[in-house]
């Protein structure tokens, strides 16, 4: 069969769980090979990768390819799709991955889906749109299937792949490295897993009511290993940062849990967290729209009701 | 500093959004037009860079007639003249047709900075800023909370999940801003009337050199197979909290293993 690209995300060396769902992805439908970009792949990656079934990793060390932004990734996957007469690229649907994603359809002259999450036979992948009211089968039409996959559209399942590893130099064309990364500033988060790749996302709303409050909303998402989101109205209010929110203008999340608390669930927050597989909704007004999704709801206050479920929590751990 | 503001009218999500059965494309006529909502920021940014470095600013839009409206709302913003794309045989192309053709008109206008917002509302792919800097073969610097321009250079703190990247590059360049930047004014009256009487200029496919067979539906890369509606979610379980909410919530997680 033929191989399927999976461009590797990582943080400090350490594979991020979305690449071993697309790998897990991969498999169902070819060959999967993963494709690390950039310098300090470790022994432990490498064997992270093969674990969830990569067959080949391709491997281009160059510092380059993470010093200037998005272009050198895509010129990498372009040389691997023609060296690899590749069947189809996978990148997760992140903003970075989907930047990466157009410009390698560009390169390769083939077709690009966005946000998937599902892809069955013939590379024809599920899309949620609109918010998540409507949903769709989309498929490309010209070139090598390029995906780009949300976070936790599966479940990563471990299977032993050869893991043989492939060296890969890369020559950069001068415009891929027009765009110089200066410096990377991290800002302190804590030990809490990354909002769009979460398992659990706990969210707070206009209800919480202030910033200091929002130490409610932590506590619980510190109980359950869970990222913190926030609705719009908490993040124009100054109380939670930007980058935390959810909704149209902000990340899309699909997790396993989401718990949405005093967020009254308004079109533009659906948008942002409608695929979670389980979704339970705290909230005073017992007509708030957010109740419509919800497997589980609390009329009540949130004050009351968040501190409870963390002890509860806690205790049963 | 001759600067290119591109946006975009989408379906306002207030209201019902629909795809065409007869072609699986979104349906421009079903729901009311407005302005990309993050696309106002990025007419914010390139106004608050004329003002800082002089210039002039250019609307740049693709899309059916109706989206002058969306024209006339940048202009009103203080934005000095407009270019609209606008040819039926554009009608369905996807993210690299769209691409494709804007760059061939922003090739043809000329341009030291081209703003955008990061992504649409109505397809939410987030690639065009990347693609047209590809095309354009001119420095990307998108997902902008901050931009700075010295001379040549332009400096950009770009979101990261882990914080942000300081990035920089030489003009002409490729800029995408997200929410936050900045905060977008609102047109005044005398703006509004003044936005009147601005030039804009329709160009159709033939006018930028746009190859016919390169955009519209038939061109179109990846095409939607077919629709549904969602399934509505099955009704849940919801209870009054009587001092127990927290209790109850804590059993229903249980029962579902998540804890």
């Amino acid at each position: 069969m033929s191989e399927i690209l999976v461009l590797v995300e990582q943080v400090e060396g350490e594979v991020k769980k979305v690449t071993l769902e697309l790998l897990t992805l991969a498999r169902t439908l070819g060959t999967p090979a993963a494709v690390w970009a950039g310098p300090g792949i470790t022994a432990e990656a490498k064997a992270r990768l093969a674990e969830y079934g990569a067959e080949k990793i391709y491997v281009a060390g160059s510092g380059d390819l993470v010093d200037h932004v998005v272009a050198p990734k895509a010129e990498l996957l372009a040389q691997l799709v023609t060296s690899a007469s590749a069947a189809a690229v996978l990148v997760a649907a992140t903003a970075e991955g989907k930047e990466i994603a157009g410009r390698l359809a560009i390169k390769t002259d083939s077709g690009v889906i966005t946000d998937a999450v599902g892809l069955g036979e013939g590379f024809v992948a599920d899309q949620s749109i609109f918010g998540g009211g409507v949903n769709v089968h989309s498929r490309v039409r010209k070139g090598t299937p390029i995906v780009a996959v949300r976070p936790n559209s599966t479940a990563p399942v471990a299977a032993a792949g050869a893991g043989v590893e492939e060296e890969v130099s890369v020559t950069l064309t001068d415009a891929a490295k027009a765009t110089r990364v200066v410096e990377r500033v991290k800002q302190e988060k804590g030990a809490r897993p990354e909002l769009t790749e979460a398992a659990i996302v706990v969210s707070g709303g206009r209800g919480v009511g202030s910033a200091e409050n929002f130490s409610v909303i932590e506590g619980l998402a510190d109980a359950l290993g869970a990222a913190v989101g926030a609705s719009r109205a908490a993040t124009d209010a100054g109380w939670y940062p930007h980058q935390f929110q959810v909704g149209q203008t902000g990340k899309t999340v699909s997790p396993q849990l989401y718990i949405a608390a005093g967020i009254s669930g308004a079109i533009q927050h659906r948008a942002g967290m409608q695929t979670a597989k389980t979704i339970v909704a705290i909230n005073k007004d017992p007509e708030a729209p957010i109740f419509e999704l919800a497997d589980y709801g609390v009329v009540g206050d949130l004050h009351q009701v968040v501190p409870q479920l963390t002890e509860e929590v806690n205790k049963r751990k | 500093m001759n600067i290119v503001v591109c946006v975009k009218q989408v379906p306002d999500t207030a209201t019902e959004r629909k795809l065409r059965s007869e072609d699986n494309t979104l349906d421009r006529d079903a729901a009311d037009g407005v302005v990309n909502e993050l696309d106002e920021y990025a007419v914010e940014e390139a106004l608050k860079l004329k003002e800082a470095h002089g210039g002039e600013v250019t609307v740049l839009t693709m899309g059916p007639g109706k989206a002058t409206e969306t024209i006339r709302k940048a202009l009103a913003m203080g934005a000095d003249k407009a270019v609209h794309l606008s040819d039926d045989a554009l009608r369905g192309s996807d993210a690299l047709s769209t691409s494709y053709a804007m760059a061939q008109v922003l090739k043809k206008i000329g341009f030291d900075l081209v703003v955008l917002g990061s992504e649409s509302t109505d397809a939410r792919t987030g690639m065009l800023p990347a693609m047209l800097a590809e095309r354009l073969g001119t420095p990307q610097l998108t997902l902008a909370n901050k931009v700075e321009v010295e001379g040549s250079t332009i400096r950009v703190q770009r979101l990261a999940d882990y914080g942000y990247d300081r990035i920089e590059a030489t003009l002409p360049a490729v800029v995408s801003v997200v929410e936050k930047i900045n905060e977008p004014r609102y047109p005044s009256f005398k703006g509004i009337m003044a936005a009147k009487k601005k030039p804009v200029e329709t160009l159709a496919i033939g006018d930028a050199s746009i190859d016919p067979g390169q955009v519209g539906l038939a061109a179109a890369w990846s095409e939607v197979v077919d629709f549904a509606p969602a399934p509505p979610r099955a009704a849940g379980t919801i209870v009054k909290d009587e001092g127990d909410g927290g209790a109850n919530a804590a059993d229903f997680l249980a029962s579902k293993k998540f804890i």
